[in-house]
């Protein structure tokens, strides 16, 4: 077993750790924006799409990086869009000078 | 190691950093936001140093640059096009679909890795390995979370579809994709086995998930998202590269967790529900009013009265108040009450929605304040309290046969509404959940039912509470 690969396990088994201690700590509201969030950080798979492409020198290798390129461009600038216009709805109570009156308070709302 | 590469590498540990503060800073409402501004700067910080580094290695070649970049710009427009134009109640399928682009992207980069590696010295052990194992993964992710997406949208129908041979069929695909992943390990030059691997993976992916009822969605998309997590993680193994293996576990232990959370609050075993079967579609009940046991209907009017002289509401909405979009007409009567000075809070289940937290998202898009929003475990003791437990659409998750041992249901944990002093019950009919069993709380002499639609139930209760009170 080669150094380079024993390192790769190390950091791998140490991130997952990470990933377990920190994760088990959101609160159950935030799970949904929690694996979207999740969703748009997998989308780092476009640094290896950019890496692929960088070695492909034949037909096959630029489909290749071509597809993977397209499919994590996606992912990731999607899944931290859409992770955003998620979060943005979780509001405290509105605060009471916003809402100074009822019927202000109606119409505010039903304009969004 | 140059000195530039050492730039690259520290820009990798940063981005690394940023993306575990940025799911640290996820474990309150108040600064989740924050958090994913940090995740997305180092998310910016890693592509452009990779594109640095691809530039400054000058071995990429100009149709290299085009077909990356092309293909990048690309598919962020088409992502950010889904992005901000899905509604809400559509988020399960889009994080599919990036499940989806994740582990396929993670698959062909592991592929276009090796092909790479193969054309030029003997591929080691280590690439062959980690190639194959990443082709089967994400494959199986690829095609999987496509048949999920496609099932959520309605496309594909959501019971349990039975593949012709049933469990064989998927233990043959499975057993040949793992055939196949083993083969291309030892052999990493065959493409026969490449494609074995490859093709029974993604037809494994299919199969796996075309089992799986629609109930058991907010499971099947945790255990996808573990799945790409994964197959990323493995990528960087491929190419050898820390910031993908950082990446790809922290997805890997996020969608674990959230697997295993799904799985108990349910009470079925991840093996179980793999192997498909239980849980219907979407399909409402059609079955008549009163069918079975003695019921107590109430109208608007009587139901109104219960709730505007109540001094503590707890709203329990399920799934049914999102497909009938009366997220906004249960904030506006929950307003109602509160002007009234009456406590009001929404009781939410683990799995209310169609993924996890799903119903929280539904209801802060509605404007409820996120405080009012309760976890199960904090709600459950609030019951005894509660004067009115208002159901709006839920039925499994508040039934009481969860309890008791020999039910379809039995083992769930539910929501303690049965505790509550009176019970408010907003259904179409007497028709049954997913579960397709009696609900023992709709014939409990203090709940009363006020048959209606979801919305249209909820906009004449605060009407009804309006005209009472005189506001």
């Amino acid at each position: 077993m080669s150094t380079g690969l024993l390192t790769d396990l190390t950091i791998a088994v140490l991130s997952l750790l990470v990933g377990f201690e920190v994760i088990s700590k959101v609160p159950e509201t935030l799970h949904t924006p929690l694996m979207s969030a999740a969703n748009s950080i997998h989308g780092i798979v476009l640094v290896g799409a950019a890496l692929v492409a960088s070695t492909a020198h034949n037909a096959a290798g630029y489909v290749l990086a071509f597809v993977a390129a397209l499919f994590a461009g996606m992912n990731v600038v999607g899944g931290y869009a859409v992770t955003g216009r998620m979060l943005k709805m979780f509001k405290r109570r509105p605060t009471p000078q916003a809402a100074p009156a009822a019927d202000e308070t109606a119409s505010g709302t039903a304009a969004r | 190691m140059s000195g530039f590469d050492a730039v690259i590498k520290l820009v990798y540990v940063a981005a690394a950093a940023c993306f575990v503060i940025g799911l640290h800073l996820m474990n309150a409402p108040p600064t989740a936001n924050k958090g994913s501004r940090i995740s997305a700067t180092g998310m910016v910080a890693a592509v452009a140093a990779t594109v640095a580094l691809v530039a400054h290695d000058s071995s990429i070649t100009g149709t290299g640059w085009a077909v990356l970049l092309v293909g990048a710009v690309l598919g962020s427009g088409v992502g950010l096009g889904f992005a901000q134009k899905v509604k809400m109640t559509a988020i399960p399928q889009l994080v599919s679909l990036f499940n989806a682009m994740g582990g396929g992207a993670a698959a062909l980069v592991a592929l276009a890795g090796f092909v790479a590696t193969a054309s030029s010295a003997p591929v080691g052990g280590r690439i062959a390995v980690s190639t194959a194992i990443d082709v089967a993964i994400g494959a199986l992710t690829f095609s999987g979370s496509i048949v999920a997406c496609g099932k959520l949208q309605g496309t594909i129908a959501g019971r349990p579809i039975v593949v012709p041979g049933g469990r064989l069929t998927n233990g043959v695909l499975a057993a040949a994709a793992v055939v196949g992943a083993v083969l291309l390990a030892a052999r990493p030059h065959s493409v026969a086995m490449l494609v074995l691997a490859l093709a029974a993976s993604l037809a494994f992916g299919v199969a796996m998930v075309l089992r799986i009822g629609g109930a058991d969605m907010p499971v099947v998309i945790s255990l996808l998202n573990a799945l790409t997590g994964t197959a990323v993680a493995v990528a960087g193994f491929v190419i050898d590269n820390s910031v993908l293996i950082i990446a790809g576990a922290l997805v890997g232990a996020s969608g674990g967790i959230l697997t295993k959370l799904m799985a108990d609050a349910m009470n079925r075993s991840i093996l179980a529900i793999m192997s498909g079967g239980f849980g219907g579609g979407d399909s409402t009940g059609t079955d008549t009013v009163g069918a079975g046991g003695t019921v107590r209907q109430v109208s608007a009017d009587d139901a109104a009265i219960q709730l505007a002289y109540a001094s503590k509401v707890v709203i329990v909405p399920g799934y049914g108040l999102a497909a009938a979009q009366a997220q906004h007409a249960v904030r506006d009567l929950a307003q109602l009450l509160e002007e009234r000075g009456i406590e009001v809070s929404y009781a939410i289940h683990p799995v209310a929605g169609r993924m996890p937290g799903h119903m929280n998202v539904l209801l802060a898009e509605a404007d409820v304040p996120y405080t009012q929003l309760k976890p199960m475990d904090e709600i459950n003791s609030e019951f005894a309290r509660t004067d009115v437990a208002l159901v709006i659409g839920a039925n499994d998750v508040i039934n009481p046969a969860a309890r008791r041992s020999g039910t379809a249901v039995s083992g769930m944990p539910i929501l303690d509404v049965d505790q509550a002093k009176s019970v408010i019950v907003i259904k179409r009919s007497m028709g049954h959940g997913y579960a397709g069993i009696e609900n023992e709380l709709y014939t409990d002499p203090k709940t009363s039912m006020f048959f209606a639609d979801a919305k249209a139930g909820l906009v004449a209760l605060s009407a009804a509470v309006k005209t009472l009170v005189g506001g």
